[in-house]
């Protein structure tokens, strides 16, 4: 029950910042200097067909009623229609995003799943070669660019050994996409019982994943080695040891888990920061996620469609937060989630 | 056993044994003969080519899905390679077509056999509601047709089931092939009309998702922004069976990845190859590449006249001399077109369109003639360049940068984004020094100047005004080439461009192409679309 009531007063208190978004994101539209009507009326326009396109736009009129109209149909739940795919925007984001959500989540569970246990090592073996190993593992994925990363694991398991499956986006096409249930397709095919489909859209998945992975293998890695450390200096770990606890209890328990709370904010930073990131990913696997489309949307002054990313984003945000701080909950029992 | 011929022998193997892989399958890959896999680099945005805002990747969609009238002819050129012939107009849905003597009208004979998907019978009413649609719904296509001098409801009539006539009150040599370009399609105004509504009478929204024509190939999938399917219309008659049974279009917005899909045979056909690879590819010699001078088209810098110095013809000239002319051609087109520098005379000598303007690389010619206008020391001013075709107006940008300076003009660079570029380069038309690279449609250098050398056009970005070539540009548009007029005209409009420099060309772009070697019959098209209809894979 608390839990429900808190939850409810965290989604309230979200409130005025999605206005604050819809207002902004808005304007800024508004702002930027390019005209859709002049880039949607074509090759050939002329005055003519420029001033028909924008009337057809609704663009002729007061910013202040283009606004309105903007918020009634935001109110029944339209984000209005992209002019660049000419479907609805709502459906575009609802087809787009679980490609993203997918594969970030992957590339953050392999981001994870190297960088904390080479976080942890490197502050237990301050110095010695694990250290010097998370170090140059760090360096490397920051500084080497997505891109270039993508086309030089493309380069080298797709085009010279052909181990990789073609950098095709979600699926090769020999497959047919699973029944959408979840909108990931190693999921669904998985809930349909398609191993096969399932393990094709898990390959596909792998070299953009670690592309992405690889870049946020860095901020993870470097927080769990400074928490790590923190930790294990602090007064309680050498009561624990002092008490001559098992050297396992005192890592995991005391220090593993105090080190966890820092490493679970970066997490939620990164997962934001990857989410909008990855743009340059999809380009180079022809991922048909959502940055491209917001990209696409951007370049063409599609009004709806950039307004309809940022709100959707901007939800996005404010419920991972949510998420985050309730499990910090779980972590730290002092922690009490207050309104 | 690799991969594809194990899923090929699986597939095989599954005919016989169980439906089921035939559902989770699509029996498409590149190493079969039947089914053609192409990458493209933009995203198809609608299958209806008059809708506001689709995109040129789209236009694909009018060319391989619907007929039109008319179509063009096929060519082959110096090097071998395929290319439509703008001289011959064929049948595509009229089997024949006759110009009233006096030029008051045109008549086409439909087919009799011709067909929609749906198997109802093509009917001058349904041309006539197309038609009537493209002069109707505004935008691109009004425009479009417009240049044909088709431009009212009233112009079409249907004479009776099989015969319409285009009423021609202002008759130009670009009517007929007008109606060969991609807009002029003909849909099934029966299954349009039902989904005709007061609010959108002619079914834009239906048919921005579902197309409805009589085409040589049907829509089997569309997924936009990763890919569009579709399968031969075995009924189709508006010319000969195409060879492939299944064309898979991927979108693929990676050069690098179109590259490498092509080099391991994941693809057929790479249609959007940048100058760099196709000019590597063709030196590798693995796969095949075709590479054609696109019809009508320049890279080129625009001086925009309205803004000092540039409406000083001195100014202009010595900036056409200060041109690195063949280092942008080289390191910025990688040699991939035809030079437009260092013709031979003022005075053109033939029609020949594009031709080289009689500029060349001379510094101190070009300070001479600085220095006759006045400017002695140079001046500053900004150089635009458009983001989205970054890859060859960068570097020539800054080729041009370092030429400029041995003559005293210090320019800055300014990049501009896509939907920015077309607002302040071709709307506004304040950019002072702007990269540039029309290319029309109906190859007819008047048709060029129409669009880009005459007053307040949309390509006109450099707000040039000339009261003898706006004259000439008016006579000559619409009389037939064998007018004794129209040759003499075209050297004027050549000679006054070539003196006055307002546009300064660099190279005629190739569009590149590349496929595997046992793809045959592409064709390259002035709109820059693959026509799958004439492919072969041997």
């Amino acid at each position: 029950m608390d839990k429900l009531k808190l939850l409810a007063r965290r989604l309230l208190q979200a409130l005025p910042s999605l206005a604050a978004i819809v207002i902004i994101t808005f304007l800024l539209t508004r702002l930027l200097p390019g005209d859709p009507a002049a880039y949607f009326a074509g090759d050939a326009a002329d005055a003519e067909s420029i001033a028909q396109v924008r009337a057809e736009l609704g663009l002729d009129r007061p910013l202040v009623v283009q606004f309105f109209v903007y918020l009634g149909d935001l109110l029944r739940g339209d984000l209005g229609t992209s002019l660049n795919t000419g479907r609805p925007v709502l459906a575009e984001i609802a087809n787009r995003l679980p490609a993203s959500l997918e594969l970030t989540g992957v590339a953050l569970l392999l981001a994870l799943g190297v960088a904390v246990p080479l976080g942890v090592l490197a502050a237990l073996y301050q110095d010695r070669w694990v250290d010097h190993l998370c170090r140059v593992v760090v360096t490397a994925g920051v500084s080497l660019p997505t891109f270039f990363t993508g086309l030089l694991l493309i380069y080298i398991f797709y085009y010279i050994l052909g181990w990789a499956p073609s950098p095709l986006g979600r699926l090769d096409f020999l497959y047919i996409p699973p029944a959408t249930v979840t909108g990931f397709y190693t999921v669904d095919a998985l809930l349909a019982g398609d191993l096969e489909i399932a393990w094709a859209a898990f390959t596909q998945l792998l070299l953009p994943a670690i592309t992405l992975g690889l870049f946020v293998l860095a901020p993870i890695a470097r927080m769990t080695r400074a928490a790590m450390l923190a930790a294990l200096s602090s007064d309680y770990i050498r009561t624990a040891r002092a008490y001559g606890l098992h050297r396992a209890t005192v890592l995991i328990t005391y220090a593993f888990r105090n080190a966890l709370l820092p490493v679970l904010t970066t997490l939620g930073m990164v997962f934001s920061f990857m989410l909008g990131a990855n743009v340059l990913v999809e380009r180079v696997f022809s991922w048909p996620g959502i940055g491209s489309f917001a990209v696409e949307a951007l370049v063409a002054s599609d009004y709806a469609a950039v307004q309809g990313f940022v709100l959707v984003m901007a939800i996005l945000f404010v419920v991972l937060n949510l998420m985050i701080d309730l499990v910090y909950t779980l972590i730290d029992p002092r922690i009490r989630v207050e309104g | 056993m690799k991969r594809r011929q194990f899923i090929q022998a699986s597939a095989m193997g599954a005919g016989s044994a169980a439906l089921l892989p035939f559902l989770k399958y699509l029996p498409a890959h590149a190493a079969r003969a039947d089914t053609l896999v192409v990458a493209i680099a933009n995203s198809i945005n609608s299958m209806d080519i008059h809708r506001t805002g689709t995109n040129r990747p789209s236009y694909q969609i009018a060319v391989n899905l619907y007929d039109r009238l008319l179509s063009f002819g096929t060519k082959t050129m110096p090097d071998g390679s395929l290319s439509y012939d703008y001289e011959t107009l064929v049948p595509e849905l009229a089997e024949s077509w006759t110009v009233a003597d006096d030029n008051s009208h045109i008549d086409f004979v439909l087919r009799a056999d011709a067909t929609f998907w749906d198997g109802t019978p093509v009917t001058a009413e349904d041309v006539k509601w197309s038609f009537d649609r493209a002069v109707t719904v505004g935008g691109f296509p009004t425009v479009q047709m417009a240049a044909g001098n088709l431009e009212s409801p009233e112009q079409f009539e249907v004479i009776d089931e099989k015969t319409f006539r285009i009423y021609t009150p202002n008759p130009s040599k670009l009517t007929l092939p007008d109606l060969a370009v991609p807009v002029p399609i003909v849909i099934n105004s029966t299954v349009a009309k039902e989904h005709a509504t007061e609010d959108d009478p002619w079914a834009t929204e239906y048919l921005h998702e579902n197309p409805a024509g009589s085409g040589a190939y049907k829509l089997e999938a569309w997924r936009p922004g990763e890919m569009t399917v579709y399968t031969r219309n075995d009924d189709w008659k508006g010319g000969p069976l195409p060879a492939m049974q299944r064309v898979i279009i991927r979108e693929v917005p990676s050069a690098s990845t179109r590259r490498a899909l092509l080099e391991r045979g994941d693809i057929d056909i790479n249609v959007d190859v940048k100058a760099k690879d196709a000019l590597e590819l063709q030196e590798a010699g693995a796969v095949k590449v075709v590479g054609t001078p696109i019809e009508n088209s320049m890279s080129a810098l625009g001086l925009n006249v309205a803004m000092a110095p540039f409406d000083n013809k001195l100014v202009r000239q010595a900036i056409a001399h200060a041109m690195p002319y063949q280092e942008i051609f080289t390191t910025a087109a990688f040699s991939r077109g035809l030079p437009m520098w260092g013709g031979e005379s003022a005075e053109p000598s033939d029609i020949a369109w594009p031709q080289p303007y009689p500029y060349y690389t001379d510094y101190d010619r070009a300070k001479a003639l600085l220095a006759e206008a006045g400017y002695p020391d140079g001046f500053e001013s900004t150089l635009s360049i458009n983001l989205g075709l970054a890859d060859w107006q960068e570097p020539a940008a800054l080729l041009i940068q370092e030429s400029l300076a041995k003559v005293g003009i210090r320019v800055q660079i300014d990049k501009i984004p896509g939907a920015n570029w077309r607002t302040r380069a071709l709307v506004e038309k304040s950019l002072p020094m702007h990269m540039k690279n029309f290319g029309g449609w109906l190859n007819y250098p008047d048709y060029y100047f129409f669009w880009v050398y005459q007053d307040g056009h949309l390509f006109n970005s450099m707000n040039y005004r000339n009261e003898e070539l706006e004259e000439l540009v008016n006579n000559t548009l619409h009389i037939p080439v064998n007018d004794p007029d129209y040759e003499p005209n075209i050297k004027r409009m050549l000679a006054i461009a070539f003196d006055e420099a307002p546009l300064i060309p660099f190279y005629q772009p190739f569009l590149d192409v590349a496929m595997q070697p046992n793809v045959e019959g592409y064709e390259y098209w002035f709109h820059r679309q693959l026509d799958a209809r004439s492919i072969e894979k041997t």
